[in-house]
């Protein structure tokens, strides 16, 4: 077997192993289903009762959901994928993952993908009850670019999740306190529940640095294509997540080495109780 | 090098830096490990016997890629472990004893088919092995229940499956029996002996603080203490330093002081602990005759003697030769009296 062939057979076995722990949870912890589903719709519905008591057009009401869908995928970014060294650096896993001859982008893209079945579940439910408790239509004007821009929003996304786990090799607590810091300031920043281009052109600009920014900006003008209210053209936004998408892979990549290297020399790789 | 050991470092070390408390300057030095040189080789079950926080770990954490070395080099198989941990890791697995691995929702052998993965393993091959090793460790009827649902050691069995399925050319076990029960650390002993001598080439780098475990297990053993490789031979040889020496265990009652032992002539290395309401008193003498001023030494110290007992050298009393103190954590009770 060559090199690479090896290499690639030990990825993708990888992916599909730690991947595997997260779709079995599904069917053995049922308990996910109301807290991933029912709770997150409490809190989208809250800003549609704002919007109808203000009287706004019926297009923020489909905004909201659609953000109330893309918002799981950003919490199963933050707490189930970044974080989760933290808690195998705690119970010895990560160790044991260290040790293996596999890379360290395929473990985090095994939870991601495990993850991510709950996470479109979650994000599904959110869309359809949205739709059918408040009436929500969406008329997708283009599958292909909506597809693609959901597609390449979500490896932007994982791709800073990634980034974010690195600094779990290094950091126990300490990255805790900045994964909390980033979930409420993300969710005004990046338009979860409002079109982004209300914050103005320089903040807006800023935001799109977090790929759900302008993924979601993307979506909204697609699936509404008269509401004007988009920051900047399709085609652009679609190009920038593209490049966000391989910017962020790269430095995860390097991000990951660079910290696990700091880390050894540390001694802090496998410290517990950070 | 001419000859490829399957361990091998040259003078290494570890400092760790350590913040100070608050109010206090600067970091604060440890050494973990002081110009260690060891070469063990290939097809050889050897052991790193030291008490707690000797530096057993922090060396089999720089053999296994996770620590980096502050000074000095080591090499797993002829491979450098910082220059290429990679290659080290595709050579390698690693038990610490008293852990546990892989997630409470999965069952044992979906756990273990995990670990696998990341080797690489076809599904065939790793459903052979792990059947195999659930065997080997008595959790074979288990192999569908829940990990939440094991005991405390019937995980730590499982994860001791887990060091064996990539089927690696050099194992690390760090203390493999801690916790274990009898019965349990016996069968884990003996199919590490079996492992090693059945599968030519298969190298085993043991950590233990039980020297029965060391003498019974180890073709050679390097003694450590405080960082440093203090002997490295076969249990027999480093027991033959002490031929003709005597050595005797003693049960007195409580003593205050023990230190004028250690001044009475005759008395070569001498090593004592207050437990269970009783001064437990070890002794290597030049030979038997120094076993009367011992005892007069005692009488006069107003203790009296419970029980005495001759024994041959063991890995214990080298070890107390070497550093002036026990070893296991049956003699290393808080209240070490020398």
């Amino acid at each position: 077997m060559t090199t690479f062939r090896r290499e690639l057979t030990v990825f993708v076995r990888t992916v599909i192993g730690r991947a595997y722990p997260r779709l079995i949870g599904l069917q053995r912890e049922r308990s996910w289903l109301f807290f991933e589903i029912v709770l997150p719709l409490l809190g989208t519905s809250a800003f549609v009762f704002i919007y109808r008591a203000l009287g706004a057009q019926p297009e923020f009401t489909g905004f909201v959901v659609l953000g109330g869908a893309m918002t799981a995928y950003w919490m199963n970014v933050l707490w189930s994928m970044a974080t989760q060294f933290y808690w195998e650096k705690e119970t010895g896993n990560l160790a044991l993952y260290l040790i293996a001859p596999t890379s360290r982008m395929a473990i985090l893209l095994g939870m991601a993908l495990g993850g991510m079945a709950a996470t479109t579940v979650r994000a599904l439910a959110v869309l359809l009850l949205g739709s059918l408790v408040f009436g929500v239509t969406f008329t997708v004007s283009d599958w292909g670019s909506l597809l693609l821009v959901f597609f390449l929003t979500l490896v932007a996304l994982y791709g800073l999740g990634m980034i974010f786990a690195s600094a779990f090799l290094l950091y126990g607590r300490e990255a805790w306190h900045m994964a909390n810091l980033l979930q409420e300031p993300v969710f005004l920043l990046s338009g979860f529940y409002f079109p982004i281009k209300s914050l103005g052109f320089w903040i807006s600009a800023g935001a799109s640095l977090i790929p759900i920014t302008l993924g979601l900006d993307a979506m909204r003008q697609i699936l509404y294509p008269q509401a004007g209210w988009g920051f900047l053209d399709v085609g652009i936004e679609t190009t920038i997540l593209a490049i966000l998408s391989v910017v962020f892979l790269v430095i995860a990549h390097r991000m990951l080495l660079w910290l696990e290297n700091v880390a050894r020399r540390e001694g802090r790789l496998t410290v517990r109780g950070q | 090098m001419s000859q490829t050991f399957a361990v091998k470092t040259e003078h290494l070390g570890r400092i760790y830096q350590i913040k100070r408390k608050r109010g206090e300057v600067g970091l604060k030095t440890l050494v973990a490990l002081e110009d260690v040189n060891l070469e063990v080789r290939q097809g050889e079950l050897f052991g790193l016997l030291g008490p707690n926080g000797a530096g057993k770990t922090t060396l089999i954490k720089i053999l296994t890629t996770l620590l980096t070395p502050t000074s000095g080099r080591a090499w797993v198989d002829g491979i450098d472990v910082v220059e290429n941990p990679q290659e080290v890791r595709r050579r390698i697995n690693m038990v610490s004893g008293g852990e546990s691995c892989g997630y409470g929702l999965l069952t044992v052998e979906e756990n273990l088919w995990m670990f696998t993965q990341f080797y690489g393993l076809d599904s065939k091959t790793a459903r052979e092995r792990i059947q195999y090793m659930l065997e080997v460790v008595g959790l074979a009827d288990r192999a569908k229940t829940k990990a939440y649902h094991l005991s405390t050691g019937m995980k730590q069995k499982m994860n001791f499956a887990r060091g064996f399925l990539n089927d690696p050319k050099i194992l690390f076990l760090d203390e493999p029996t801690l916790g274990l029960d009898v019965q349990t650390s016996r069968t884990l002993r003996d199919f590490i002996k079996r492992w090693v001598r059945e599968r030519p080439g298969k190298t085993i780098l043991l950590t233990t603080h039980y020297m029965a475990e060391a003498d019974e297990l180890c073709d050679r053993v390097a003694i450590i203490d405080k960082g440093k490789i203090l002997a490295c031979d076969t249990p027999a040889n480093l027991k033959k330093k002490l031929q003709g020496a005597s050595i005797f265990k003693l049960q007195t009652t409580p003593l205050d002081s023990l230190e004028h032992f250690k001044q009475l002539s005759g008395v070569v290395q001498f090593a004592g602990y207050r437990r269970n309401g009783h001064t437990e008193l070890n002794f290597i003498l030049e030979d038997e005759n120094a076993l009367v001023k011992v005892l007069d030494a005692l009488r006069a110290k107003g203790g009296h003697l419970l029980s005495l007992e001759k024994h041959e050298p063991t890995l214990e009393d080298v070890f107390i030769h070497l550093v002036g103190r026990g070893l296991s954590d049956e003699e290393a009770p808080p209240e070490r009296l020398l």
